[in-house]
């Protein structure tokens, strides 16, 4: 970066400096396209989110809707447009709690040490020594299926993880030279944090949100589709594979198309993860999942 | 070594009694309790009372939890609220059901996980490698009902192969047994291989590129006893958490799977009793699921530590 070569380099080179893969480009202008999806849905929906369009359920593809009807005569392609954003929206925001909750109490560990360090370590153990998934379930079970609950919920279970991952970070990075020097010249603890530590596990950092994020989409969508996520009539992908699996005998593919919506979104999130991990790094995405 | 794996069997207790608590604590904060649940919205004052004296609730959290907890270990898992029938004959008509298609499961993932995890390895930044990592990078991305409803669409409904329900009774021979449950395992199989495989490898590449190894090596050991005597104890402890981790998928790749394809085992009734806010039957199918899991890590553990030396000995 403070190669005075790479300023006098002509534009066109922007592209070339991001190293970009063909894997890169796909899943980005996958992820891109349902991006505006989510921003323009509203717009480009033919019919309403819960709109009964057809006398007929389960319509084939070209009938009734361009993508069939399902269970209940509704637009299976209104609803994915719809659901593009349920599905998104809902995703960002758990992933975004178990972040808050994750990087602060992960830093605070990091350079706090002691006592504190101990007590929230073990306490994430404990966590962790039992299947999220199930952990979950048991939430839900008690404070019944809700938008807020379910977002909290697994962001709470996913955060788990981002606190391991950054309190390692803050480790790291709070014995290193720089860090000391700034000690030493008498930076308090907040300008350290914000000043030495954040910036410098940016981009790891970056890498797990991205790899949450996916899990986070996974894991909505499978509590979705036990029906214990997103409630009708709102629109969700995961909730649109649940209503419609029984049309799947009789020829519809309205449960099979968000279904592999679904998968495009995050195996799409997962390469571009992977990129931006081996381009930062060196090292691919799968070696951080393995650890 | 008996004394560090006393120790470790120590602290596999003291993680059950935590999940016990955890478990036992996010059912209870909720606001309102379950004589509420049980009467709704037209309950009267006098019935809540009268209702709450009759199951106990009106004593201190604390003192219910040990309750529960020695009820718990007389094998006294509760009443359910739904159906009113003791909670340990719900599950015994479907253990076996949930133990059938996990077992079948592992015993399919875990020995070609090994394998192509090995292959993996040994191949690393080869062409088979890339490839496997590209896939399984992709495998790790696409949820299980994806998979199992591919697997349906094509196996079952176009091709009429195989069956989409996995309901099956005693009395089914062992070709519609096998008819019935194929789809199943595989679906769980696949969910559970990509991460099984990836944690082979690494752990593979770890052991093969340690100065140790390379050390044995150039002293000119036989290819034979390089493999055996140094580089498998140490080899086998990671394989076992991997095994004993991958349990920890398996159990959410076991929801989805058994309502995909309407197997009545043991997570449809976790997953109906979350839906009813059945409290003893989440409680009590929670508890199960845990413990399992955390003895399973636990029996991981304790034979890493008699496979390999080098961990018999505190640091």
């Amino acid at each position: 970066m403070s190669d005075a070569a790479e300023f006098t380099k002509p534009r066109a080179s922007v592209f070339a400096g991001l190293r970009l893969t063909w894997t890169a480009v796909i899943a980005g202008g996958v992820l891109l396209f349902w991006l505006a999806l989510a921003l323009f849905g509203p717009w480009l929906a033919p019919h309403g989110e819960a709109e009964i369009i057809s006398g007929t359920t389960f319509a084939p593809l070209g009938e009734g809707g361009f993508l069939g009807t399902d269970k209940l005569g509704r637009d299976v392609l209104s609803r994915l447009i719809y659901g593009v954003r349920t599905t998104l929206l809902l995703a960002l925001i758990t992933t975004v709690i178990s972040f808050g909750i994750g990087v602060t109490l992960g830093f605070a560990a990091a350079i706090l040490k002691g006592w504190f360090d101990i007590v929230v370590s073990r306490i994430v153990e404990a966590f962790m020594a039992f299947p999220s998934t199930l952990l979950a379930l048991v939430v839900i079970g008690a404070f019944g299926t809700s938008i807020t609950v379910l977002v909290l919920t697994v962001g709470l279970v996913l955060s788990t993880s981002v606190f391991r991952v950054s309190r390692a970070l803050g480790y790291d990075i709070g014995v290193m030279d720089f860090v000391e020097a700034a000690r030493a010249r008498g930076e308090g603890t907040w300008w350290i944090l914000t000043r030495e530590i954040l910036p410098n596990s940016m981009a790891p950092l970056i890498a797990e949100f991205g790899l949450r994020f996916t899990f986070s989409i996974l894991f909505l969508s499978g509590l979705s589709f036990l029906g214990l996520g997103v409630q009708e009539p709102a629109a969700d992908w995961g909730l649109m594979v649940q209503e419609n699996v029984g049309g799947l005998f009789l020829g519809s593919s309205a449960a099979l198309i968000p279904a592999a919506c679904i998968a495009s979104l995050t195996v799409s999130m997962n390469l571009l993860v992977d990129w931006f991990q081996q381009r930062q790094q060196g090292e691919t995405v799968l070696e951080k999942i393995d650890q | 070594m008996y004394r560090i794996i006393l120790t470790r069997l120590g602290q596999g207790l003291l993680t059950l009694l935590l999940a016990s608590i955890i478990i036992f604590g996010a059912t209870e904060i909720l606001p309102g309790d379950v004589a509420e649940a049980i009467l709704g919205q037209s309950r009267t004052e006098e019935a809540l009372a009268a209702l709450r004296e009759e199951m106990g609730l009106n004593r201190p959290a604390v003192v219910r939890y040990f309750d529960w907890l020695g009820g718990l270990l007389q094998g006294d898992l509760g009443t359910s609220l739904a159906t009113k029938r003791p909670v340990a004959d719900m599950i015994e008509s479907r253990m076996w059901n949930t133990l059938r298609l996990a077992l079948l499961a592992a015993a399919i993932s875990v020995p070609l996980s090994l394998a192509l995890g090995l292959w993996s390895a040994m191949r690393a930044g080869g062409k088979v490698d890339k490839t496997l990592a590209m896939t399984t990078l992709a495998m790790i991305a696409v949820p299980e009902f994806f998979i199992g409803l591919i697997l349906m669409k094509v196996f079952a409904v176009e091709l009429k192969w195989l069956s989409a329900s996995a309901n099956t009774r005693p009395t089914t021979s062992l070709w519609q047994n096998f008819v019935a449950l194929a789809l199943p395992v595989a679906t769980l199989s696949f969910a559970v291989l990509a991460h099984m495989m990836r944690m082979t490898r690494s752990s593979v590449i770890n052991i093969f590129t340690s100065p140790y190894i390379e050390m044995a090596a150039l002293k000119g050991l036989p290819k034979r006893r390089l493999v055996v005597r140094h580089a498998l104890p140490n080899a086998l402890s990671p394989i076992f958490t991997v095994i004993a981790l991958n349990l920890s998928y398996m159990v959410s790749g076991v929801i989805i799977v058994e309502t995909v394809f309407g197997v009545p085992g043991l997570t449809r009734l976790l997953v109906d009793g979350v839906t009813l806010r059945d409290i003893p039957l989440i409680q009590a199918c929670a508890m199960i699921f845990g413990s399992v899991y955390i003895l399973l890590n636990l029996l991981a553990d304790v034979l890493s530590i008699m496979a390999n030396p080098r961990l018999r000995y505190p640091k």
